[in-house]
């Protein structure tokens, strides 16, 4: 490649900072959630204007915000993990026992142990996919079996109900600070955080390089073993804590708590622009997935399409997104390539 | 409605006594059983495993196999798919047992199994939920159809002051019972021409899935006055969100739930009242039920009587069904009086 | 991860192996004695399971995904992936139960149909993937939720029952007096076409081809892009027919019919020794992997374990069975089998065709 693509410091950084906005993947999917909530707030203004609407359209996505900047760190090192959502019922109900054992303990405390039990299930993926080297999709479809299956086989058909739960737990399920939920506020200081990491620290540019071509990070001499178990235990602690935010919201846990919703976290990931392969993607895209796949859930009674029809549209929204991740990754490498035969 | 209280009180005296752990070991020689009923083995396939109102009905079977001295099992699917309980009836039939008490995900899907086991000479009762009826010796029937249906519109109905929008909160879209309640429901509405059904979702008996659609529900129409939820699940989901809700104690909530899960919603005003028959004297009818189809006692005729220990003597009913009683009310009252 | 494909690519100690050890000596035999050795310790050992109802229900319940796993098997060769099986399998059953049950359509008029829209609906997976260039795995966990949503709104609140009686029974009937349904025959023609289709034709050559490496693929004639969308089609249209079935022997279509048959499959096919990364397996170790799964869960079943307990068996048996495929062999190689062979057996360097994949 010609020297004339690498000229960007002769623009200020104002500009090259509204022109990366401009230009990046993620400012689509900001686009369809703004326009999801603007078309269904003038429908029906309580969907954000109202106390309820306000705090639910926050805290609604809390939940899968964790999970999908969870999935988003491993899967841009070119895996993925399907055993979030056992995890995340593991600690839905375990959050239960502790409380039953001792009503008095306290919130953090629970919150540490979500995070210690979901990071040693991630560390137990971790260190399978790494050690013997085999295919994170195989080894978490399958822990995700062993996991779910060891749940039930202990708890059987047992059930955390509201009555297990202290009052201040669940309390904190629907706490505001300046009518910002708190879970929402956890969930955005860990996006932040996490996306900080990844955007910057040296950790996390190893992370996008060994997604991008495993073998030349490997030749290159980065910890790729390293790097990718701590990729999958930061996964399984942040779908711990999503087990204990499960239970402070929805009050409740079983053997059944969370099945199924590891593929809205890949989805999410997938909508907000990350590629499933690897090595490129943003945590902030990852979170706008999740946001925008759980507000589009929400919004598509008021819009006025029948509950039945909302899988389709779900689904229709997920290929719509690769497709036009597809379009502007072509659109790019045509100006990419302008730019060098233009030098 | 005397008989029916009667039998609410034994069935709370049942749960109080499980619940002491007393029944739980040792076999009280209360000689209901009879002498023979030492190898009828009777096996329970709930919808799903991991549902509470079916874990109170199975303990009630378990409760009532201990007494007449049979062999008890329960096994079922985790999610309550349409033919998800076919390889368990295909597996009971493999094993011989001598009796299965089912209540069907799906009226059609499990007759070829049923029909199957059948053959093998297992007796099959449903609970809770029938197939269709050529399919099973005979169905326990929780309360007639058009008595639930009655019951949560009166309950609405005197909540919301006989007037303004209801919703519906269901299970899976293609829930049997709950389709036929919300049917007759509907009939029922016709005679409270001020009360307005204006829409009916549908929460899969998942916690999440009801707790969101509550939610939408509240979202979309703002002059709602009052839901219900014919779902055990549903109704707990349901008054979950609104307790937190700023609609608590403007929009009612009522329905079919078990005490222990809206305990706390009732005691915080959440919910007034709902209701339910006691799941736990389901459970154990239908073993009562079973063992007398087993022993030879009855055919599932129309007009055959037998004995169901504790509960007394029930008849069946045309197309081979047993009625339990009517429907329960429970509120801040009576609430403390049952533990299931 | 990708330095896992070293392992797939034969090596050369392979070829040194006579020709009684290749065959011998490799995954597809080691299931097909799994399931052997798991099938005569529960004739033996498990209560009932030498009954007659045994091998009817087990055929019978896990001839969906049998049928899905025969397609999904060349898919997973060539490096890609179906999510969407089960969901097709949904919205062909709600076709077939509407045009039956709703509009009077005669029975085998309304499953060509479904099979039909199931062929389109395999094919657009197969448009995006081979075409347009999307990743597999991503653009079917999509058309997992679209086909599931399809269903669901074809089918919306109804609960679709009252096939025609003949041919309600005709799949689950027995084939003379024997314990077998007859929903096996065309299973049995379904595996037999798939067998000489991916081991004997030179578009199956093409395929385990493409799972090696696209390009190398494209270079040497394979109609990469083509291939693709055939398999995808195929794997739609089998799916369909699996939903036929499957409408038919419960005499029911409900929203969630066949909700989560996809990921058995994919641990039927994965425990019949076809790789993931793609490039490697054969028709009858996943024939025999299915079938392992379906006897232990029967065997289980009968022994009065609860769901649960085949849950984690199936886990383990999928992450032991990668592990031992990936990690043994690797293992074998740094201990010289022969002096020669040690000298001439250089680790392939990791080819990644998943690198390539990325580049989309």
């Amino acid at each position: 490649m010609s020297t004339a693509t690498l000229h960007p410091s002769q623009e200020s950084a104002a500009t090259r900072v509204v022109q990366t906005l401009l230009r990046s993947r993620e400012l689509a999917i900001v686009i369809v959630l703004a326009l999801i909530l603007v078309v269904a707030t003038t429908r029906r203004s309580s969907f954000v204007f109202s106390a309820d609407g306000w705090r639910d359209t926050l805290l609604a996505p809390s939940i899968l915000l964790l999970l999908a900047v969870g999935q988003m760190v491993v899967v841009v090192t070119r895996n993925v993990d399907l055993s979030v959502g056992s995890t995340l019922g593991i600690t839905a109900y375990a959050t239960g026992k502790i409380f039953v054992s001792n009503p008095e303990t306290s919130v953090l405390v629970v919150f540490a142990a979500g995070l210690a039990l979901g990071a040693v299930v991630g560390a137990l993926n971790g260190l399978l996919v790494t050690v013997f080297k085999v295919p994170a999709l195989v080894i978490t479809l399958g822990t995700m079996y062993v996991l779910r299956g060891a749940l039930t086989h202990e708890v059987g058909s047992d059930r955390m109900t509201a009555g297990d739960y202290p009052a201040h737990f669940e309390k904190l399920g629907n706490q505001q600070v300046l009518t910002i939920p708190v879970l929402t506020i956890i969930a955005l200081v860990v996006v932040a955080l996490v996306g900080y990491y990844l955007h910057t620290a040296r950790g996390g540019r190893e992370l996008y390089a060994i997604g991008s071509d495993p073998d030349a990070a490997d030749l290159y001499g980065l910890p790729s073993g390293r790097r990718v178990l701590g990729a999958f235990v930061l996964c399984g602690a942040l779908a711990g804590l999503a087990g204990v935010f499960s239970a402070a919201r929805y009050a409740t846990a079983f053997s059944g708590t969370g099945s199924g919703i590891e593929l809205q976290a890949v989805a999410a990931v997938v909508i907000g622009g990350v590629a499933i392969f690897g090595g490129s993607g943003t945590v902030w895209g990852a979170a706008i997935g999740a946001f925008l796949l759980v507000t589009i859930n929400r919004a598509l009674p008021i819009l006025g399409i029948s509950e039945f029809w909302q899988g389709a549209v779900v689904g229709a929204l997920i290929i719509g997104s690769i497709v036009l991740d597809r379009v502007l990754s072509i659109r790019r490498t045509h100006k990419l390539v302008e730019a060098r035969d233009h030098a | 409605m005397r008989i029916n209280s009667k039998r609410f009180a034994a069935g709370a005296a049942l749960a109080l006594v499980a619940s002491l752990g007393l029944a739980a070991c040792g076999s009280d020689d209360n000689g209901s059983g009879g002498g023979d009923g030492g190898d009828i083995t009777v096996t329970f396939l709930p919808k799903n495993l991991g549902n509470p109102y079916f874990d109170t009905s199975d303990a009630g079977g378990e409760k009532a196999v201990k007494e007449f001295g049979g062999t008890y099992d329960e096994v079922g699917p985790d999610t309550a798919g349409p033919d998800a309980q076919v390889s368990f009836i295909d597996t009971a039939a493999a094993q011989g047992i001598k009796g299965l008490v089912v209540s069907a995900n799906d009226p059609t899907a499990l007759c070829d199994s049923l029909d199957a086991a059948r053959d093998a000479g297992t007796k099959v009762v449903t609970f809770d939920s029938d197939t269709d009826a050529e399919c099973r010796d005979l169905f326990i029937n929780q309360a007639t159809s058009e008595g639930i249906a009655k019951v949560q519109v009166d309950m609405i109905a005197e909540q919301i002051g006989d007037a303004g929008e209801i919703a519906i909160l269901s299970a899976a879209a293609n829930a049997t019972n709950q389709n036929a309640w919300i049917k007759l429901m509907e009939e029922e509405l016709k005679s409270h021409p001020d009360i307005k059904l204006v829409d009916t979702v549908y929460g899969d008996d998942d916690d999440q899935t009801s707790f969101d659609k509550t939610a939408a529900l509240l979202a979309d129409h703002p002059n709602l006055k009052g839901i219900i939820s014919p779902t055990t699940v549903g109704i707990s989901a349901a008054a979950r969100y609104l307790s937190t809700s700023k609609s608590k104690g403007k929009v009612f909530l009522t329905g079919l739930g078990t005490p222990n899960q809206m305990r706390d919603y009732v005691k915080d005003g959440t919910v007034k009242e709902f209701a339910l028959w006691n799941p736990a004297d389901l459970g154990y009818l239908a073993a009562y039920a079973t063992k007398a189809l087993v022993d030879g006692d009855i055919t599932g005729a129309e007009g055959d009587k037998f004995t169901a220990g504790d509960l007394g003597e029930f008849t069946v009913g045309e197309n081979g069904s047993v009625l339990l009683g009517d429907p329960y009310r429970f509120n801040a009252e009576n609430i403390d009086d049952f533990d299931f | 991860m990708s330095t896992a494909t070293a392992t797939e690519a034969r090596t050369y100690p392979a070829y040194s192996r006579n020709l009684a050890a290749r065959l011998l000596l490799n995954r597809e035999a080691a299931v097909i004695v799994g399931l052997v050795a798991v099938y005569l310790y529960a004739m033996g050992n498990v209560p009932f399971f030498d009954g007659p109802l045994t091998i009817f229900n087990l055929s019978k319940e896990y001839a969906p995904i049998l049928l899905m796993a025969l397609p999904m098997t060349l898919i997973i060769i060539t490096g890609e992936i179906d999510l969407s099986v089960a969901s097709t399998l949904g919205a062909s059953a709600a076709i077939t139960g509407v045009l039956v049950v709703e509009h009077d359509l005669s029975l085998p008029l309304a499953a060509l149909v479904a099979i039909l829209v199931g062929a389109l609906l395999g094919a657009l997976n197969g448009f995006f993937v081979a075409y347009v260039g999307l990743p597999s795995l991503a653009v079917t966990i999509g058309s997992l939720a679209l086909y599931r949503g399809l269903a669901e709104g074809l089918i919306q609140d109804k609960r679709i029952s009252g096939f025609p009686e003949g041919w309600q029974d005709w799949p689950t009937e027995r084939i003379g007096t024997s314990q077998y349904p007859n929903i096996l025959i065309p299973i049995a023609v379904l595996v037999v076409l798939f067998a000489l289709l991916l081991h004997f034709t030179s578009f199956g050559r093409g395929v385990f081809e493409i799972g090696l490496s696209d390009e190398a693929a494209h270079f040497s004639g394979v109609n990469v892009a083509r291939t693709k969308l055939v398999l995808f089609t195929l794997s739609g249209a089998v799916a369909a027919f699996a939903g036929v079935y499957v409408a038919l022997k419960s005499n029911s279509v409900a929203t969630d019919t066949g909700n989560g048959f996809e990921l058995k499959v994919i641990a039927g096919v994965l425990l019949g020794g076809v790789s993931i990364f793609g490039g490697r397996g054969a028709l009858h170790g996943v024939v025999a992997g299915v079938l392992l799964i379906a006897v232990l869960n029967s065997a289980l079943q009968l022994d009065g374990q609860g769901s649960e307990v085949i849950q984690i068996i199936i886990g383990l048996l999928l992450v032991g069975s990668v592990i031992a495929s990936n990690f043994l062999p690797r293992i074998r190689a740094l201990i010289p089998r022969r002096a020669a062979a040690s000298t001439t057996a250089p680790q392939t360097p990791a080819t990644g065709d998943e690198t390539r994949k990325v580049s989309q």
